[in-house]
């Protein structure tokens, strides 16, 4: 590299800043350099903001007030936080093996799908229990958004096919299938949607309890989030505390030793898949279940996809991504109301870059070098 | 009744779009940084070239400034997977969304603009009278289609018959030898994704100046950019195979249409004239996508060919290869 030196040597800076591999990551820092990244990026989508002709400061007052101001806000923040919860740990298991599942967006379609063919075929009487009816929708979700998983899982572990570009297609094809149904068989009266679930279909929310707790009244805060609460659980302890979690890691981190070691790639990778679809496909049964109670064409401002820079800002561990999913919940609840329509977008992606772009701290340290 | 050359030309130009995407890819992808963003610079470089367009009557600057965006945002992945060793995967998705959130942050209001300067169309003289090719590859196409033709035939003898196309190569297959024989494995891994982004942003631009002039925001692309990456994979990164499959794709588009028309098809009433079984159709070319992937995978494994070898590593000088 000699020209670069001679053309270097025209102007030196004093200090250079130099990269140095670290050998330990403290235990504060993962966190530190997350929250980090979150304000680098609200800074940096201010400046965009601003450059749109927008007030970023006004942007962001609103989407405090408007997710986290009041008891009603702060419960529609935690409504549109219990899909995330549940597309995050979709993503964060698949992520944990570097598989990526991309296609937790049509794993929920296909989950809301499942869920309305148990109410609309129907395949249980709208007579039948209310804890029976909603376990069956919970398992045909579950079910429809495995399936949706296994296809690219499969297709990954037998033929290496790309599965970013097939869990992304399969997205295109789900949306396209939940639209066939809708124009079509399950369409009420011509209009595009569902007739409305019967009340057994409903999962349980606050505000049926009002005449217990008077606080309840109009909060719409439905099971979902319990649903979402005990799968963060699950998860966390299969991840961590279970032999195919270690298995799971393992391939995760070193797939070579993992194969040396015994582990059946092809099996867990497929195995991960239907999982992580299946966790998808219940964030679409609990969303219809709960909040809409109808099968429509737009049932999710992508949570799928918002599942992913959950499960990345949460580092992929369970536990914090349910505080992920709150904040992140509040942001889509208030970008619907925010002004252009594409801000929240944009921060969501800026968010995902700066996180990415932070973790370089983890694996280096910056050195200031006298020359 | 369906007119086939009609199809084929069509296929032709919204193919284009296709191509200059996957050629894109291609360069950033052989020098071994795969970019995930396709979808979103491609949405960023047709907003930008409508708005320009719009604002100074001029579709050339419009088209200069979309290629120009687009390769900004392509040297933010750039940066972040090439210096900080960011995953791939995470930050082109990352691309993406920054990328579709922009274009519909500075495209507001945008769609209701109306009509403005397009990029010419023209037939060529003399070839355009040849049976079924003239109608099909040379009459009343957009410029841009005729940049295709071009570019795939240059980008192809540029990778492999030329000594930078060897660097490039030599980058993404085998970085730390190209290394040691004192290639910028980091500034050609730059120019390549930024390279990747103009295409992209060429893309865009050809959708919304030249195919199907306008800003329907997400609709704009459709999830063309991530058809492109699959092609990429089916292509085995060669530009002559993306250029067919990019044709392929471009006639199945209009013959998605154009079955939605008649009240017959062959002996059988179409059902696809209904809203509801058209969705079918409409599924066409994503499950296409994944079925030509699984042609392509076998195919690369039977004949141990596939993608570079380096793609998707950052390279690190001084460190051993995983």
């Amino acid at each position: 590299m000699t020209t670069d030196n001679a053309a270097a040597k025209g102007f030196q800076f004093p200090n250079s800043l130099r990269l140095e591999r670290r050998l330990g990551v403290p235990a504060w820092l993962p966190a530190a350099t997350s929250i980090g990244a979150v304000i680098v990026a609200l800074i940096l989508g201010g400046i965009v903001i601003l450059a749109a002709g927008g007030q970023p400061l006004k942007s962001y007052q609103f989407i405090l007030k408007a997710a986290f101001g009041s008891v009603g806000v702060f419960n529609d923040t935690l409504v549109k936080a219990t899909p995330l919860i549940l597309v995050g740990l979709a993503c964060a298991l698949t992520f944990r093996m570097r598989l990526w599942n991309i296609g937790a967006e049509g794993q929920f379609y296909m989950g809301a799908w499942g869920a309305s063919a148990v109410v609309l075929i129907p395949l249980l009487p709208a007579t039948t229990p209310r804890p029976l009816m909603l376990l069956a929708m919970a398992l045909a979700g579950f079910l429809c958004g495995a399936l949706w998983g296994f296809i690219p899982g499969y297709l990954k572990a037998k033929l290496n096919v790309n599965e970013v570009v097939t869990t992304l297609m399969m997205n295109y094809i789900a949306t396209s299938w939940v639209l066939f149904w809708v124009f079509g068989a399950w369409s009420e009266g011509g209009f595009q949607m569902s007739r409305m679930f019967p009340r057994t279909a409903w999962l349980p929310r606050l505000t049926d309890y009002a005449k217990q707790v008077p606080f309840f009244s109009g909060l719409t805060l439905h099971g979902g989030i319990l649903i979402g609460l005990v799968a963060a659980a699950v998860i966390w302890f299969i991840v961590y505390r279970s032999k195919w979690g270690y298995e799971i890691r393992l391939i995760g981190d070193n797939p070579r030793a993992a194969n040396y070691a015994g582990i059946n790639i092809v099996r867990n990778t497929v195995l991960v898949m239907m999982l992580s679809g299946g966790l998808a496909g219940l964030a679409g049964m609990s969303e219809i279940s709960g909040v809409v109670h109808r099968l429509q064409g737009a049932i999710s401002p992508g949570y799928g996809f918002t599942g992913i820079i959950v499960a990345w800002l949460a580092k992929l561990n369970p536990v914090a991504v349910i505080l992920v999913s709150i904040l992140f919940g509040g942001l889509l609840l208030a970008g619907r109301e925010i002004q252009p329509s594409g801000i929240p977008r944009m921060l969501q992606g800026i968010i995902l870059f700066c996180v990415i772009a932070s973790d370089v701290l983890l694996r280096y340290r910056i050195r200031l070098v006298r020359r | 009744m369906i007119d086939w050359i009609v199809i084929l030309q069509a296929g032709v130009a919204t193919g284009t779009v296709l191509l200059f995407a996957s050629i894109g890819e291609i360069l950033a992808e052989r020098s071994g940084v795969m970019n995930l963003g396709v979808e979103g610079m491609m949405l960023i470089g047709a907003m930008f070239a409508f708005k320009v367009t719009v604002g100074t009557g001029n579709p050339w600057l419009g088209l200069l400034i979309a290629m120009l965006a687009a390769g900004a945002l392509s040297l933010l992945h750039a940066v972040v997977t090439i210096s900080f060793q960011a995953d791939q995967v995470v930050s082109g998705l990352a691309t993406n969304f920054v990328g579709v959130g922009l274009s519909l942050v500075l495209g507001e209001g945008l769609s209701k603009a109306g009509t403005t300067a397009l990029l010419p169309n023209w037939t060529v003289p003399g070839l355009s009278a040849l049976p079924i090719l003239g109608p099909i590859f040379f009459t009343n196409h957009s410029v841009l289609v005729y940049f295709g033709y071009l570019l795939t035939p240059v980008v192809w003898y540029y990778i492999n018959r030329t000594r930078p196309g060897l660097h490039l190569r030599a980058v993404g297959e085998y970085p730390s030898a190209a290394d040691a024989l004192g290639i910028s494995v980091y500034g050609l891994r730059y120019a390549y994704v930024f390279a990747g982004g103009l295409l992209a942003g060429l893309a865009g631009a050809t959708i919304s100046l030249a195919i199907s002039p306008g800003w329907f925001s997400e609709m704009t692309t459709a999830g063309q950019g991530w058809i492109a990456i699959g092609l990429v994979i089916f292509a085995q990164w060669n530009p002559w195979r993306a250029m067919a499959g990019a044709y392929a794709f471009g006639a199945l588009r209009r013959l998605i249409l154009d079955l939605q028309g008649p009240t017959m098809l062959l002996w059988f009433p179409n059902p696809f004239r209904f809203q509801s079984p058209g969705f079918f159709l409409q599924m066409l070319p994503y499950a296409l996508t994944i079925i030509i992937l699984v042609i392509g995978s076998r195919a690369a494994m039977k004949k141990r060919m596939g993608a570079p070898a380096a793609l998707g590593l950052p390279y690190v000088r001084g460190e051993r290869g995983r």
